[in-house]
């Protein structure tokens, strides 16, 4: 290699890493430090608190709703995508992906027009009792609409490459459908499978601007742990708004060794 | 992949007792599929976004116009289309430098590097805008205080969108016959050259579609902004901002209409999107 040759090579290297180093790594690295100022004890109390543990179970709570559903949504949604043979196909493969096009916040606005008071369905939910807006049921809602396309998006792929072979001798030596969904094709399919759930997760976990409109921001009753985090901000509770991050920092690094360690059995 | 199916074994329908495989109707399974996608697409996107479009025009075209064209609805309108076109250009030149280097160069710690990237994918946005502002906020450690200017808008979008155009640029680069290149510069052409004749025709695809999903990202996104941008109406506030405080202020229309014009463009991009990546597959064949 000639000396302007590696000198290229070098900027370029070192103009993407001090880009990465800006943008990522430092502001990371100094939430960290600042999480723990004011020792351990802070951080462990400040996430303790009636309302951390309430939103981290609301939290929670949300992502066991929401991932479940989006999962079979998806693989059924890969399926038909792949090897059914209706028509309509290319209408669903554009709504798939309409939530990646969609603001947060114009998910809350939609949702409180169909299920707030004075909305579509509002007045007849409330008659039967059914709360959506300010309430559980509009938070699951709105987690589900924003982390709906990745487990689709993810399968879809991987059941096109696998093709269909294995399930036609199946199918000829007499295995049911659901046999051949359960030992064929959802086997060969897990890690797509997988990786849409890891994606999911990640994005039901972190949700904030549709949960934020529809959720009414209520301590310790709607409160999940990303708004947890703004109301500690604005409370100049900063400790507590870190501590919190770092919850979801940590679940968020969960997430990407999860991403690598799938990666790299695909490959 | 396939390899790892032929594990589970396919036979031994039991003998003698009818299967289920025997009674089956062929299609009742796909139909039964195609129902539950299609009532679960449109309970929870369709009839949602419809509310939207109906509220917007609730009042009629006269309605919608006078409330996206409020003075506060353009400006906010304004810096979200302008901001976002600046974080794109931005994401096409340092994504496709950044998918470069993770491809074509070695160094130590390159697979840390390359994991590193999809963290603002999976770091919540709130958690982001926090971040940012505790270090380009007005005690940062590095000196740099951009809090509640059009700057914190641009930085926090570039934060979230820039996994997009490195991801989809990285496996059109790894696909790339060098040998190509090595021909090219074999007749004299230089590294100049060679980039914009062989290199970049062949990227471009996937700096096209890498811009146009992160342009969709930045023009609604919400939760990174919060706490950085400061929420300034006519400086910082975007148009997520300014439809939240509509929705807060109870005039559900103006932020339907906002929203309308958002989505729009929004739809109209990833419509773009996946025409290109047709037009790509058949280019391909």
């Amino acid at each position: 290699m000639t000396g302007s040759g590696r000198l290229s090579r070098w900027s370029l290297r070192y103009v993407a890493l001090g880009y990465l180093a800006m943008l990522l790594i430092l502001p990371i690295g100094v939430i960290l430090v600042r999480t723990f100022d004011e020792g351990v004890g802070a951080v462990v109390d400040a996430i303790t608190t009636p309302d951390a543990l309430h939103a981290l179970r609301l939290t929670l709570l949300t992502v066991i709703i929401a991932v479940p559903l989006n999962t079979i949504f998806g693989v059924a949604c890969a399926l038909i995508m792949v090897r059914g043979k209706m028509r309509g196909k290319s209408i669903i493969n554009a709504l798939i992906d309409v939530p990646f096009a969609v603001s947060p916040v114009v998910v809350g606005l939609a949702l409180i027009l169909v299920y707030g008071e004075g909305g579509w369905f509002g007045a007849d939910l409330a008659a039967i009792g059914i709360q959506v807006i300010f309430s559980t049921p509009g938070i699951v809602m709105a987690v589900i609409f924003v982390s709906l396309p990745f487990v689709a998006r993810e399968t879809i792929p991987v059941l096109q490459e696998v093709g269909d072979d294995q399930e036609k001798a199946a199918e000829t030596l007499g295995a049911s459908s659901w046999q051949i969904f359960w030992k064929i094709t959802l086997p060969s399919i897990r890690w797509g499978v997988s990786y849409g759930v890891v994606l999911t997760t990640a994005r039901a976990l972190g949700e904030f601007g549709a949960v934020t409109i529809v959720s009414g921001r209520i301590s310790g009753e709607t409160e999940t742990l990303p708004l947890f985090v703004q109301k500690q901000f604005e409370t100049f509770n900063s400790v507590g708004a870190y501590s919190a991050s770092l919850v979801l920092a940590l679940l968020a690094l969960a997430t990407l060794l999860a991403l690598n360690l799938m990666r790299r059995k695909e490959n | 992949m396939s390899g790892e199916a032929q594990t589970v074994n396919p036979v031994a329908p039991p003998t003698g007792k009818p299967t289920r495989a025997g009674i089956r109707l062929p299609g009742v399974g796909e139909s039964l599929n195609k129902g539950l996608v299609v009532t679960y697409l449109g309970l929870i996107v369709l009839l949602p976004l419809a509310a939207i479009a109906t509220k917007a025009f609730e009042d009629g075209f006269g309605g919608f116009w006078d409330a996206v064209s409020s003075p506060q609805a353009f400006a906010a309108l304004k810096l979200t289309v302008i901001a976002s076109l600046i974080v794109v250009v931005i994401n096409a030149i340092m994504g496709t430098l950044i998918a470069w280097v993770l491809v074509r160069d070695e160094f130590r710690g390159k697979g840390f590097v390359n994991s590193v990237i999809d963290l603002p994918f999976a770091l919540p946005t709130i958690v982001a805008s926090l971040t940012l502002l505790v270090v380009y906020g007005k005690d940062s450690p590095v000196g740099i205080n951009i809090a509640f200017t059009q700057t914190a808008v641009v930085v926090a979008l570039l934060f979230v969108t820039l996994p997009f155009v490195v991801r989809a640029v990285q496996p059109l680069l790894l696909s790339l016959d060098r040998d190509m290149e090595s021909a090219a510069e074999s007749l004299g052409a230089g590294k100049v050259r060679i980039f914009w004749r062989i290199i970049f025709p062949n990227l471009a695809p996937g700096i096209a579609t890498g811009v146009a999903l992160a342009f969709a990202r930045a023009l609604g996104e919400f939760g990174s902004l919060v706490l950085i941008s400061g929420n300034v109406p006519f400086k910082t506030e975007v148009s997520s901002v300014f439809i939240r405080g509509q929705i807060e202020s109870d005039n559900l229309v103006g932020a339907s209409a906002v929203s309308v014009v958002l989505l729009a463009t929004s739809l109209l991009l990833l419509a773009c999107v996946t025409l290109a990546q047709r037009w790509g597959l058949r280019h391909d064949r």
